[in-house]
């Protein structure tokens, strides 16, 4: 069987200007993640992951070097493109959850589908929050939550247009431990069942060593 | 549409979850405020028309010193327009005791259209309304003409062939003009019987008057398509031509209420602008997560648009609802206070309620909201990011337009919008260089108090720009209310005070230096106050720098129709308390030397003349010339005897005059005028109490408008503030939690709110009563044409009032983020 590259970046670079001068904050980054691996990119504070994470998802735009994702080689896409291929393909986890504080928890989980102008978006969306647990839930503010409660009502967000891929930014960073453990396992079995590719950012060994594959940054370069 | 459809369900969300609320309270009362002053000073307006309508008698009248047309009164009639008939002729009034010139106004059924013809009984008998014209056969004369002839009421009078019996005093007719035109007094009679008079011959002075009434748009249609069809000699008018007195009454009744409305719409547009701040700012997070899921700009920005669309109709329809239920209130609150009808509003005030709604969203609430496209979608991971700023050129210019094109829609004036933005302008850059002083400048008095006040300052140099902002707005906002206070207690007082309570109410004319001495000492007796005397001359302008008035061409149309009738003229060596020199200078106290003129401003430009031109004037017979030295303005609404023409003393001496007199006479004193007319049957008495009360009752409805449309403006006010506050709210909430959680009491939270919101409130009503009084001044000074002193009360209450209002209303507005628990603030 031939695996399929859903994601790969090479020579990918980032750098900012800083009051000392231009600070690198990537360099040199070459990785392809295959259709359906769950990856880890570990790091300690301060070494890339998330500027990765954003250059990966084309949240962000590199300084130098090329993303391909599902197809598409962000780095020749206008903002507006690389929202498309998000759109069409990616799914997210957020450390704070990103909920919209203005709608329940079934609005929260109808949002990409609205915007996808998808049919059916109550019945789906009231499907995934049933697949994660939520289903008494659904009328709740996001106020009204828990911390764990919250990152479900988001994974259930991120699942329920069956990305090809889907990043989460530290997603237990938030949660006590048996919260994230909670949501942790709930990732995995998702993405099991749905066999979309997982990227997770994670400063958590324990958590890193259940991914398929990690790769671990250090001030900005991939460690080998 | 499928952006239609997301902003529709955005739009139902963000309403049921409060995100709007503040936005569209602000708003509401935009247009709340802006069509309830619409509709009511659309109401004072009609009633106000109505009543400058009655000094015709009419809506509409064409005038023609020969029988008009029937096809006139037939056209009116099928354009569904109320008609009346007037003839008026001089003719001379015989009785057994005695003749008299008179000059009779013979009138048709349904005279006056508009206004009333008040009689009486007796001679100075209490008056009343007349409800038909005088039955064929009857008349009703003048006290003076009666006076005159020995006749009272129930004798006979004969006037050409016909005999008529007098049943009633005439005392007042709408349309008897405040001019000195009719020298001899009237007497109303049944047009039906002038042919029995047999007096109209051929060469006649008679001036017929075809009297139209009826709705606003028929008038005004009616006018236009017969205007230019009337022959040479016919002169069609309608109220807009009314009385100079009553013009310029009207004329500042709608300057008042229309800077009343003005201070609305700049409050709300504040609070509007601050409102979308707030908006915007709290949904930077879903617009970066919505561009995480696939939303691309123009998404975005048309479901903004159409969400911006939505709360304008729904803002525009809420406010028009209320405008309109606050309108009724106030028309009913002002009927009890004053006697009044007013007439049913048209619907051009709910256009404005729409197209204020559209202007405060496009101007005030459009750029922060179109900015939220470009938030970064990084945003989702890092939480630090926004939008690139605004540039301030297009924040504030589309603004500014938006504004200017408010105000211009309003006021219609370019003198009084310059002032008005102008002074707008000049405070926000003001405001804005005084805040960033106290930004900058209360950091070094951290140390000076408490902690409280420390934690308070420290808010306030921390917040920079964002204090910046609030000081301006708060500035602003008292600096209208202060300003709106000033012109309704200062500014309306003077003008009050230029109509006092003994502003004289009779004119005697006709006055002989002879009988000087006999007058004043009947009026000594009688009423304890000598009477004045100002010479009158009649006269007419016969050529100007030489040129006969034939031969010149005028540059207006008043100005040759002046120059074709007789003028009264009058000379004194000191300028009149109600003029003002525009150009040139008034002659010295004591000139005594060839004759110079001084002339009103409007007129010389009607004349085409200036300083230095000479004018050619004929009169009884003589034929003088007199160089222009002064224009002048002339307060028309001060009810004093004033004059087109003045003349210098010296050499005018020789010139054939007469004397007249302006007097105060109170209700139970006017017995006098009985005797007077007894002893001086040639003098005529000249009653200008109906002209007074009409006077004054346009600026008693004009006061009264702007007072309740000021509790408006309050209200307005008011959002502004609640708008500022919440724009920090959020941030608030937070901070006081991490103070409580660090152990700060609530109290000790509250003071350093408190300290911060009184100092800026402080700064805010100093500059507030800067603004108010150099503004209240340019206002009064250039705009009212009255004596303005600024009021040191003014600045003790703008600072009070400023630090109490904005202290108050900040504290309690952020207590609900103080008294939240902390952990449920720093779980969310």
């Amino acid at each position: 069987m031939i695996e399929e590259i859903v994601l790969s970046a090479s020579d990918l670079g980032k750098q900012v200007s800083s009051p000392e001068g231009a600070l690198t904050i990537l360099e040199n980054v070459n990785l392809q993640i295959s259709s359906g691996e769950v990856v880890a990119l570990v790091g300690p504070s301060g070494a890339g992951k998330t500027t990765l994470l954003a250059l990966l998802a084309g949240l962000d735009n590199p300084s130098c070097g090329s993303v391909q994702l599902c197809g598409a080689q962000l780095e020749t896409l206008d903002e507006d493109g690389r929202a498309q291929v998000r759109g069409r393909h990616v799914g997210f986890v957020f450390q704070s959850f990103h909920l919209v504080p203005s709608l329940t928890a079934l609005e929260n989980v109808m949002l990409p589908l609205e915007l996808a102008e998808e049919d059916d978006a109550a019945a789906r969306a009231r499907a995934a929050l049933d697949s994660v647990g939520l289903a008494a839930r659904t009328g709740h503010y996001p106020r009204q939550l828990s911390g764990g409660e919250k990152q479900r009502v988001a994974i259930a967000r991120a699942f329920v247009r069956s990305p090809s891929i889907l990043f989460a930014d530290e997603p237990t960073g938030n949660l006590d431990t048996a919260s994230g453990d909670r949501v942790i396992q709930l990732l995995f079995d998702l993405n099991k069942k749905s066999g979309t590719t997982l990227v997770l950012v994670t400063h958590d060994k324990a958590l890193a060593a259940k991914c398929g594959r990690v790769i671990e940054l250090e001030a900005g370069h991939i460690k080998v | 549409m499928k952006s239609l459809r997301f902003a529709l369900r955005s739009l139902s969300r963000d309403l049921r979850a409060g995100e709007l609320t503040v936005l569209m309270f602000a708003m509401v009362v935009a247009v709340t405020s802006m069509t309830a002053v619409g509709f009511f000073t659309d109401r004072v307006a009609r009633a106000v028309q109505a009543q400058a309508a009655e000094t015709l008698a009419a809506d509409l009248v064409i005038r023609s010193p020969a029988a008009i047309d029937t096809a006139y009164l037939e056209a009116g009639r099928q354009a569904g327009l109320s008609t009346a008939t007037t003839a008026q002729f001089p003719t001379v009034a015989i009785a057994p005791g005695g003749r008299s010139l008179s000059i009779v106004n013979a009138v048709t059924e349904g005279y006056p259209l508009r206004g009333a013809v008040r009689i009486a009984d007796e001679m100075f008998g209490e008056s009343y309304v007349a409800t038909a014209v005088p039955e064929p056969g009857t008349a009703w004369a003048e006290a003076g003409l009666m006076a005159r002839l020995d006749v009272s009421v129930g004798d006979s009078v004969k006037l050409g062939s016909a005999e008529f019996t007098l049943t009633r005093v005439l005392e007042f007719r709408p349309d008897q003009g405040m001019g000195f035109m009719t020298l001899a007094p009237s007497i109303i009679v049944n047009a039906d019987d002038v042919p029995a008079m047999d007096v109209i011959k051929p060469g006649s002075r008679v001036t017929y008057k075809q009297l139209f009434s009826g709705t606003p748009e028929a008038t005004v249609a009616f006018r236009s398509s017969w205007k230019d069809r009337l022959q040479a000699e016919e002169r069609i008018s309608s109220i807009e031509d009314a009385s100079e007195q009553i013009a310029s009454a009207i004329n500042r009744a709608k300057r008042f209420l229309t800077l009343a409305s003005l201070v609305t719409v700049i409050l709300a547009a504040v609070a509007t602008a601050m409102a979308s701040r707030r908006y915007a700012l709290r949904h930077l997070d879903t617009v970066a997560l919505m561009k995480s899921m696939g939303a691309s700009q123009a998404f975005i920005l048309q479901s903004m648009l159409f969400q911006l669309v939505l709360i304008v109709i729904g803002t525009a329809l809420l406010g028009i609802a209320f405008g309109y239920a606050g309108q009724t209130v106030l028309a009913e609150l002002s009927a009890r206070f004053t006697p009044f009808e007013l007439p049913q509003p048209s619907m051009q005030a709910a256009v404005l309620g729409l197209v204020t709604a559209a202007t405060v969203a496009i101007g005030f609430a459009l750029p922060q909201l179109m900015q939220l496209r470009t938030t970064p979608p990084l945003r989702v991971l890092r939480h630090d990011l926004a939008p690139p700023q605004l540039s301030a050129t297009l924040l504030y210019g589309v603004a500014i337009v938006a504004l200017v094109a408010m105000v211009w829609s309003i006021v219609r004036e370019l003198k009084l919008l310059l002032y008005v933005v102008g002074g707008m302008a000049g405070m926000t850059v003001i405001s804005v260089l005084a805040g960033w002083m106290l930004v900058r400048g209360f950091t070094r008095f951290r140390g000076a108090g408490g902690i409280a006040w420390r934690y308070g300052l420290a808010n306030i140099s921390r917040r920079g720009r964002e204090s910046v902002v609030q000081v301006v707005a708060f500035g602003l906002s008292l600096m209208v209310l202060l300003l709106l206070t000033v012109v309704r207690n200062d500014v309306l007082r003077d003008w009050e005070r230029s109509l006092p309570e003994d502003t004289p109410n009779y004119f005697l004319l006709n006055i002989e230096p002879e009988d000087w001495d006999g007058i004043e000492q009947l009026f000594v007796e009688q009423t304890d106050v000598a009477p004045e005397f100002l010479p009158l001359i009649r006269g007419r302008v016969t050529s100007i720098n030489g040129t006969p008035i034939n031969e010149y061409s005028f540059p207006t149309q008043q100005g040759n129709n002046f120059v074709r009738r007789e003028a009264n003229l009058t000379w004194t060596p000191t300028l009149p308390e109600s003029n003002r020199i525009v150009d040139g200078e008034w002659w010295p106290a004591d000139y005594d030397g060839a004759l110079q003129v001084s002339i009103e401003d409007q007129f010389a430009r009607n004349l085409g003349v200036g300083i230095g031109d000479v004018l050619g004037f004929s009169v009884g017979g003589e034929a003088v010339t007199a160089p222009v030295v002064s224009t002048r303005t002339i307060a028309w609404d001060s009810l004093a005897p004033n004059f087109y023409l003045v003349f210098s003393p010296g050499d005018v001496r020789e010139l054939p005059q007469t004397y007249l007199s302006s007097l105060y006479i109170a209700d139970d004193q006017r017995d006098v005028l009985r005797k007077l007319l007894q002893l001086y049957p040639s003098i005529t008495v000249f009653d200008l109490e109906v002209t007074l009360a009409q006077v004054r009752s346009i600026i008693d409805r004009a006061s009264m408008a702007v007072q309740y449309v000021f509790l408006f403006t309050l209200l307005a006010g008011v959002v502004v503030l609640l708008a500022a506050v919440q724009v920090t709210r959020d941030e608030r909430r937070f901070e006081s939690a991490i103070l409580h959680t660090l152990g700060a009491r609530r109290s000790q939270i509250l003071k350093g709110i408190a300290a911060e919101f009184i100092a800026l409130g402080g700064l805010a009503g100093f500059l507030a009563s800067l603004g108010a009084s150099v503004i209240g001044y340019l206002l009064a000074r250039f705009v009212f044409d009255l004596d303005y002193v600024v009021d040191p009360f003014l600045w003790a209450a703008g600072l009070v009032s400023g630090a109490l209002i904005v202290g108050i209303t900040g504290t309690l507005a952020t207590r609900k983020a103080v008294n939240e628990p902390p952990v449920r603030v720093l779980r969310t």
